[in-house]
């Protein structure tokens, strides 16, 4: 691991010249998890908010080869580039040490992509995908996707006098990736970058797939002010509904602040902080819908103590 | 070479075996599945190099292939009627990104009812998606299509991908004798394979897929207008080269005994085979009949094809594929090419064979019967059960 000092003299692989919003976490995830390599990489990105924003033609803000083909294959295509690196190395066509990562939204890790991503993983391709979790399509404008929160309010799941949002909870999808018994997967967000690095330099030198999904506050689709970003991915581990951990050859293990929450060292915050930050959950906070806020309180707590035991196996 | 005995999509695995291609992606269907099934064999007993990827669809095939393509690596497929419908976003993909991906498709007709056999809907519906469409007629024109359109996909003029068809169960299933060429006029054939700014190229990055917004993209389709208005002087060349090597004559039509001819019928694959033995049955109880086979469909051979039909009393075009509300696709072309030739014979459409309906001898006659007696109408169904 490198330190942060070192950091700042790396050469960066996507530039601050793409148009992603102000507040958006996901130019900041892709750069902390490009630091987890120092070896050259080959980046697939699936459609979606990060490819549009980062690759509008004639313009780039990429200074690695990179390929979109669409929205629900970026680990196929991926895994199309990592099988040609295979026998063009094998022939003695290239003699880099070659990384390879694919950047997809939560619709094209959980919903679309799941398939193209199973099949991958399944096969064994060498690849760390990474899924940039905002919850929702937010590309085109907010809709509810496998991801979005019990409660959210979205575009195509919005809050109204009879229905309050999503009456969903999202896919475990990091347990589903698990369930694959890969090399390599995590959870992480971007407000611990040396988590985050760290389970980058993993992924990249895992021996066969790996996999991140990454928490990345949206100030638009989540309504909460742009320099927000950071502190309400903070929240997000705090409150424990997105806990910091990784599976690693079949062990499971909490890290960062989570970990310091499942030793009692740190205190576990109610998840109505988390509702009363942002504005997609606003009428949550009508005590009409008081039994949806419990609910989710009580779905977060589930799944914590389920992780617990589950690292202490 | 020693002719073997070999049904179509052996022969198609024989070719691949003998280019050796870097990646190959697939996912099985019927009636291509034995193309993969034989591929297999030869990656599991050593006899390619190839990186072979078990896909879990076909679309991700097309993805894997766009992908590899991309890294820098020579890369193939091939499906069939549903596994071609479901790559059908990534086909224009592959295209506009200028990718030289090959692959065969054992024409089957498509879902719904579900079916197995032979039509040409399939390739139809990509008829538009920017892949070169070749149609063999028969084993040995299948393998030699094969071989020759990684020439024609590669040409720094083209790189364009290629679609290799053949006729379901008619000729993917159907053994027949086969004249290989050896490994190594393949070889020399072929040639080493040159790739464009590829991707593992890490010392001079390149971007493929950005987002291009009206600025641009219009531009970028023209581009890839103008590469497909290559591909036929590139396919003549290629042609000829291959003649030259197995003293096999190709060309983007075959006239069979038109010269004469009053009456004329064109069709795709197999039945082009077909249409030749009635064309000599005919022929002997006098009747001035004769056939056009189309082997290039995409590019189009407009000027060919109107030279060939010129001076005719009737043309029967013969579509395996409906286009529903309109007429069938080949005949639009056929009617195009005529058109824009100012040539008016009476051109008629016979849609057939639907579903791997047999197309025998006894109902090809029937089509030469009706041009001859004008009893034709503009578009008939052979051999529907009303």
């Amino acid at each position: 691991m490198i330190s942060i000092k070192e950091m700042a003299d790396v050469p960066v692989k996507l530039t601050e010249g793409h148009r992603l919003c102000a507040g958006c976490a996901e130019p900041i995830i892709a750069k902390q998890v490009l630091l987890g390599t120092d070896k050259p990489v080959v980046v697939s990105n699936a459609t979606g908010c990060f490819e549009v924003s980062t690759s509008g033609y004639p313009y780039n803000a990429w200074n690695v080869p990179w390929i979109h083909s669409a929205f629900e294959n970026a680990a196929a295509t991926i895994s199309g580039v990592e099988s040609a690196y295979r026998v063009l190395k094998r022939k003695g066509k290239v003699q880099d040490d070659i990384r390879f990562v694919a950047f997809a939204g939560d619709g094209a890790t959980y919903d679309i992509g799941f398939q193209a991503l199973s099949g991958a993983i399944e096969r064994g391709h060498q690849f760390l995908f990474v899924c940039l979790n905002n919850e929702a399509y937010m590309n085109t404008g907010i809709q509810r996707s496998g991801a979005t929160s019990k409660g959210a309010a979205t575009t195509t799941c919005p809050s109204g006098t009879c229905i309050p949002g999503k009456r969903e909870f999202p896919k475990d999808i990091t347990k589903i990736i698990a369930a694959h018994d890969l090399p390599y997967a995590a959870q992480a967000s971007p407000h611990n970058w040396k988590d985050l690095i760290e389970k980058s330099a993993k992924g990249f030198e895992a021996n066969g797939p790996a996999f991140i999904n990454v928490i990345s506050p949206c100030p638009r689709g989540w309504r909460h002010e742009s320099a927000m970003t950071i502190e309400i991915a903070k929240l997000a581990v705090e409150t424990c509904l997105w806990p910091l951990y990784e599976f690693q050859d079949g062990k499971w293990k909490i890290t960062g602040e989570s970990k310091r929450i499942a030793e009692g060292t740190k205190e576990k915050r109610p998840i109505q902080d988390w509702i009363k930050s942002q504005g997609r959950f606003k009428h949550l906070l009508d005590p009409k819908w008081k039994n949806l806020a419990d609910e989710f309180q009580e779905n977060v707590d589930k799944k914590w103590e389920e992780l617990i035991k589950l690292s202490k196996q | 070479m020693k002719r073997l005995a070999v049904n179509g999509d052996q022969a198609i695995a024989l070719s691949w075996k003998q280019i050796n291609p870097d990646v190959c992606a697939s996912y099985p269907i019927t009636p291509q599945t034995i193309i993969v099934e034989a591929f297999s064999d030869y990656v599991a007993d050593g006899e390619v190099d190839t990186e072979y990827v078990c896909s879990e669809s076909e679309h991700s095939s097309m993805s894997i292939c766009i992908g590899a393509s991309a890294a820098g690596a020579r890369a193939v497929t091939a499906t069939a009627s549903a596994g071609l419908a479901f790559m059908w976003e990534m086909l224009y993909i592959a295209a506009s990104m200028r990718l030289p991906v090959v692959m065969t498709v054992a024409n089957r007709a498509l879902s719904g009812p579900i079916n197995i056999h032979c039509d040409h809907s399939d390739a139809m519906g990509a008829r538009d998606s920017g892949w070169v469409q070749l149609f063999a007629e028969n084993v040995q024109e299948a393998y030699d299509n094969s071989i020759m359109s990684f020439r024609i996909a590669e040409h720094m003029d083209v790189r364009l991908p290629v679609m290799n068809c053949l006729d379901g169960f008619i000729v993917t299933h159907a053994i027949e004798s086969l004249t290989p060429m050896t490994d190594e006029q393949v070889k020399k054939f072929v040639g080493e394979y040159k790739a464009v700014h590829p991707l593992l190229d890490t010392k001079e990055p390149h971007a493929f897929g950005p987002f291009d917004m009206p600025e641009y993209y219009y531009e970028h389709k023209y581009q890839q207008a103008m590469a497909m208005n290559n591909v036929l002087p590139v396919i003549k060349e290629v042609s000829q080269e291959f003649e030259k090597v197995t003293g096999r004559h190709y060309d983007f039509i075959e006239t069979y005994r038109t010269e004469d001819a009053d009456y004329v019928a064109i069709a795709m694959g197999s039945t082009a085979g077909t249409m030749k033995a009635v064309v000599d049955d005919l022929r002997k109880e006098g009747h001035k009949v004769g056939c056009i086979k189309l082997r290039v469909f995409r590019p189009f051979p407009y000027q060919d094809v109107a030279k060939a039909t010129e001076g005719k009393k009737a043309v029967a075009v013969m579509d395996r594929a409906i286009s529903f509300g309109a007429s069938g696709p080949l005949f639009a072309d056929i009617r195009s090419a005529e058109f824009e030739n100012r040539i008016h014979p009476r051109t008629v459409n016979y849609v057939y064979g639907l579903g791997g309906r047999d197309v025998g001898v006894e109902d090809l006659k029937t089509v030469f019967k009706q041009l001859e007696s004008g009893s034709a109408k503009t578009i008939n169904y052979l051999g529907v059960k009303q």
